[in-house]
């Protein structure tokens, strides 16, 4: 099991269950403690195609590719792995493709990690700058509302949307060796 | 060594409802000579994303075709997504390097495979089931049925000339670009 405290906590489905709704047919990830339980449900769903990336800049090219054949995707990523994609969010801006991010956050919230805290703390201003609309999340109360109010924008209008889940929401991870 | 224009006009002749996606620099204007198609997507920019635009594609069409057409360096900036592609095994993907061992639109500087650099070692690694290299005319036959209709992922290395082409200019505004091609797609839904 991955070191992640509160594997059990059920605001993942929440976002699972608008990737259903908002008939999202491919998900690309590269593995994540945040995101493992949304990754689980994802890989279990009949009706979703995961993708497991070497790199999250490849999920951009996945969504533009998953859009031009008419299909809907969505990315899920640890914030350093916004670092890793900001030349290929280009393609996002100049083609219109809609986009949605879900980006679990380390470097601001109980991190034992200091090299986590570079990319950490300008996450959400590297996506304004790249043209995404941000929302954040801290409470597993907004999940659901936040995430459906994401989906429906980003497809309805062409728009590039990440959806920051807190540091504090994900809860704080163990370093248990 | 081929003549890159040739090659990949020989390779899109009678192309059907073949979907490509092009690498920017030489690749896009190389598939623009060959013939401007709607069903054409021409990249200027988001260099290493090209495979991975082929790979969105396949999995959302899964009974399309779908080419990517891209160049040595391009396809170096994205050596991971052929491992990603191999993780997922798309049947309906091929992927065309035009291999002339230079980054061509930066001025004609040395890439990895001038020194050796393997692609089609990595495409193998990357279980690829169909690779395969081509430098004559002669193999064009080959090369046709491994783009088009070959079970895939297909990885074809074509070795072509180290030489300025004149530029033939697809749009290059990617709202256009991804317009013309979903209408064009589509299209084929309705036929």
């Amino acid at each position: 099991m991955d070191p992640t405290v509160d594997q059990q906590a059920t605001w993942p489905d929440a976002i699972h269950a608008h990737f259903r709704r908002a008939r999202i047919r491919q998900v690309g990830y590269v593995p994540d403690a945040g995101h493992s339980r949304l990754i689980q449900r994802c890989i279990e769903d009949p009706d979703i195609i995961d993708v497991v990336l070497t790199t999250e800049e490849e999920g951009v090219g996945l969504v533009a590719g998953a859009t031009l054949g008419g299909e809907r995707a969505a990315l899920l990523m640890q914030s350093s792995g916004v670092g890793n994609c900001i030349n290929m969010f280009s393609l996002i801006r100049s083609c219109s493709f809609p986009c949605l991010v879900l980006v679990t956050m380390r470097g601001e919230f109980a991190e034992f990690n200091p090299w986590q805290i570079p990319m950490g703390s300008i996450t959400e201003d590297c996506l304004r700058l790249c043209g995404f609309l941000t929302y954040r999340i801290d409470h597993p109360d907004d999940v659901d509302e936040v995430v459906g109010a994401a989906c429906d924008m980003a497809f309805a209008g062409n728009v590039p949307i990440a959806v920051l889940l807190s540091q504090r929401l994900i809860g704080r991870k163990v370093w248990s060796k | 060594m081929l003549d890159r224009r040739g090659c990949v006009r020989a390779l899109l002749a009678e192309r059907g409802d073949l979907l490509v996606v092009s690498g920017l620099g030489a690749p896009t204007y190389d598939v623009a000579a060959a013939g401007d198609s709607p069903l054409n997507f021409y990249l200027w920019g988001a260099m290493g994303g090209a495979a991975m635009i082929g790979l969105g594609l396949a999995l959302a069409r899964p009974k399309a075709r779908i080419a990517v057409i891209t160049g040595d360096g391009e396809m170096l900036m994205g050596l991971g997504s052929l491992a990603t592609i191999g993780v997922k095994q798309p049947q309906n993907l091929a992927i065309l390097v035009l291999d002339n061992r230079h980054y061509g639109e930066t001025g004609m500087q040395a890439s990895h495979t001038q020194y050796g650099i393997d692609m089609i070692g990595i495409a193998k690694a990357c279980r690829f089931p169909e690779t395969h290299t081509i430098s004559r005319e002669s193999e064009f036959t080959e090369a046709r049925r491994l783009l088009h209709a070959a079970h895939g992922p297909v990885f074809i290395q074509a070795h072509v000339r180290q030489e300025e082409v004149a530029r033939v200019l697809p749009s290059r505004d990617g709202n256009e670009i991804k317009l013309r091609f979903l209408q064009a797609v589509a299209k084929l839904d309705q036929v």
